[in-house]
């Protein structure tokens, strides 16, 4: 069965160049591609979790940057009232409070937006989690004390024992790590018996229900693990650029992840970090060239819906279970 | 109000009323399944067939009337919390999960059976007596050398059969047959008459069939449905020398 063996070899591939980036950057020279390779593992993190609702689930969440936008605020909250003292035992810098904080907080939200969303399907649940993600973006845009429209700077990121991740080099491969596990879990997740179900749900829902099967918790339950996984790249977003502003939980951002995800493959949960890739690497490179990259990229993105409906690498990785 | 699950019939259906608007689509229909019986449904097009299969199973609510499972009354009861319950179906129109195999179909019915599993961890595929007991019934209905197979790539009849080994796998106390022969060719359909009939005996079944060969042959008991009301109830003897049967068929069938 060397078709079952494939995705792995391939999963195994994509990660194995992943680690050697820094490296090449150091014989190249090329100073700025740290920062490119990091945006791109954090990105990645975020579109594996949204392939996981859209893929498996078919649940299409056009506000999952209100997710990223949470993550990244609650780090830059934190920080903001740690600076000033105002936070009980002097507040914390440490990452293993602030990060699960940040995710709960995600975790939270995607409860009740889920649950709202939930209720209708197809074209109404994208109206509804894209009217979440504009009501949590003017939110953060209104709230002065955080920055407003500009946004909030972050002295210093999060603190880790042993590791100093504000070096460059440890930030990344800590952030390439951290897309490791999240995506070994989601793998187990989609295969498990949870996801078993999960997946009949997507392919047949009146079949599933006559099995026994209450869809709402399944969906809920995925709902809400995805928003965590966003909420995580939100968490490194912030303490990556130490910078967080309304733009991380702008619609824009959700269509470019929704972009990357069916551009790298749709239900193939490795595709979307190859679609991050392409995607953040493709805007660099024509970012170089001219400041209206879209004009580019757009079309780009057109042929690959068309021509290649399984995404860059989706006939790759048993896409042919995928739609 | 449960009566003793060994005594009693299976499935009671009491005074079921259905319309759409002036459409009476089920007029007072009471059936009785008793334990053990193949209770065969038929009817001219239009008579409400599939109108009385979806209430059965819960996907319509009957505007008045009563449905039991073993004595438990299950009118005001959802779908998924009958099929819960041990009711099983397979549909007219087969309602499979297509990207997943031969296999895979069978065990999220097992898996589904309580209701699924919010367990993250483990690989359902990877369940040993699951495994037999999906194997026992896909060689059962024929098709355990499909097993990995994706399920899209069935033929039409090979589908019907993953339809009633999934329907099957799970041990149901009342099993729902919505035309399971429909569209199936001559000896296709003869492979799942001789299913049913091994079937006989140990499940409580309602059969909804055009075939009429298949249900004189394999039905203990027939009702006649005729727009929405059930115009007999016998065995097929008494059911082809009925008068008002003659009538509503009008020499539909030859017999």
């Amino acid at each position: 069965m060397t078709d079952a063996r494939r995705p792995i070899l391939f999963t195994l591939g994509v990660f194995a160049v992943l680690a050697l980036l820094p490296a090449v950057f150091a014989l190249t020279g090329w100073t700025s591609g740290m920062g490119l390779a990091t945006r791109i593992v954090i990105y990645a993190i975020a579109v594996v979790a949204l392939d996981l609702i859209i893929g498996y689930g078919a649940m299409v969440s056009f506000g999952h940057a209100m997710f990223f936008g949470v993550g990244g605020y609650v780090v830059a909250i934190v920080a903001h009232h740690t600076g000033l003292g105002e936070l009980p035992f002097g507040g914390t810098n440490a990452a293993f409070i602030v990060w699960p904080l940040a995710i709960l907080a995600c975790a939270a939200l995607g409860l009740v937006v889920g649950w709202l969303a939930l209720k209708t399907t197809g074209v109404q649940f994208i109206m509804i989690t894209l009217a979440f993600a504009q009501m949590v973006f003017f939110l953060l845009i209104s709230v002065q004390v955080y920055g407003g429209d500009d946004g909030m700077m972050i002295d210093r990121r999060n603190t880790l024992p042993f590791v100093d991740i504000g070096r460059p080099l440890i930030f990344y491969y800590l952030c390439l790590l951290l897309l490791a596990v999240w995506l070994g879990f989601c793998r187990m997740f989609v295969n498990s018996r949870f996801g078993l179900v999960l997946q009949a749900l997507r392919q047949s829902e009146r079949r599933a229900v006559n099995l026994g099967i209450a869809p709402l918790s399944f969906r809920l339950a995925t709902f809400v693990t995805s928003a965590m996984g966003t909420g995580l790249a939100g968490v490194l977003w912030a303490n990556y650029a130490r910078f967080v502003s309304p733009d991380m939980a702008a619609w824009t951002k959700s269509g470019e992840f929704m972009a990357m995800v069916v551009l790298g493959g749709l239900g193939t949960l490795t595709g979307p970090i190859v679609g991050a890739a392409a995607f953040v690497g493709l805007e660099e490179l024509l970012s170089m060239w001219t400041e209206h990259w879209m004009i580019v990229m757009g079309p780009l993105l057109v042929i690959v819906a068309l021509f290649r409906r399984r995404g860059l690498v989706g006939s790759l990785l048993g896409g042919d279970r995928a739609h | 109000m449960r009566t003793d699950p060994t005594t009693g019939p299976a499935l009671e259906i009491e005074h079921l009323r259905k319309t759409f608007g002036a459409l009476r689509a089920t007029d007072d229909v009471s059936l009785t399944i008793e334990r053990g019986e193949l209770h065969a449904v038929i009817g001219p097009n239009g008579a409400g067939k599939s109108t009385l299969i979806t209430q059965i199973c819960g996907e319509l609510r009957p505007d008045s009337g009563h449905i039991r499972l073993d004595g438990v009354d299950v009118t005001r009861v959802p779908a998924f919390g009958r099929a819960r319950l041990g009711l099983g179906r397979s549909f007219q129109i087969t309602q499979l999960c297509g990207d997943f195999t031969v296999l895979e179909n069978v065990l999220l019915s097992l898996e589904a059976k309580g209701g699924g599993s919010f367990d993250v961890f483990r690989d359902p595929r990877r369940n040993r007596a699951h495994r037999d007991v999906a194997m026992h019934w896909l060689d059962t209905v024929g098709l355990a050398d499909f097993a990995d197979r994706q399920a899209s790539a069935l033929s039409h009849g090979e589908r019907r059969q993953l339809e009633i080994a999934v329907a099957l796998a799970r041990d149901p106390r009342v099993l729902l047959l919505d035309e399971p022969m429909a569209g199936m060719g001559a000896e296709e359909s003869g492979k799942l008459a001789r299913l049913l009939a091994g079937l006989k005996g140990r499940y409580s079944i309602l059969l909804v069939e055009h075939d009429m060969d298949a249900v004189f042959a394999l039905a203990d008991r027939i009702s006649v449905l005729v727009y929405g009301r059930v115009v007999f109830t016998g065995t097929a003897a008494e059911v082809r020398e009925n008068p008002e049967v003659k009538a509503a068929y009008l020499g539909d069938w030859e017999c």
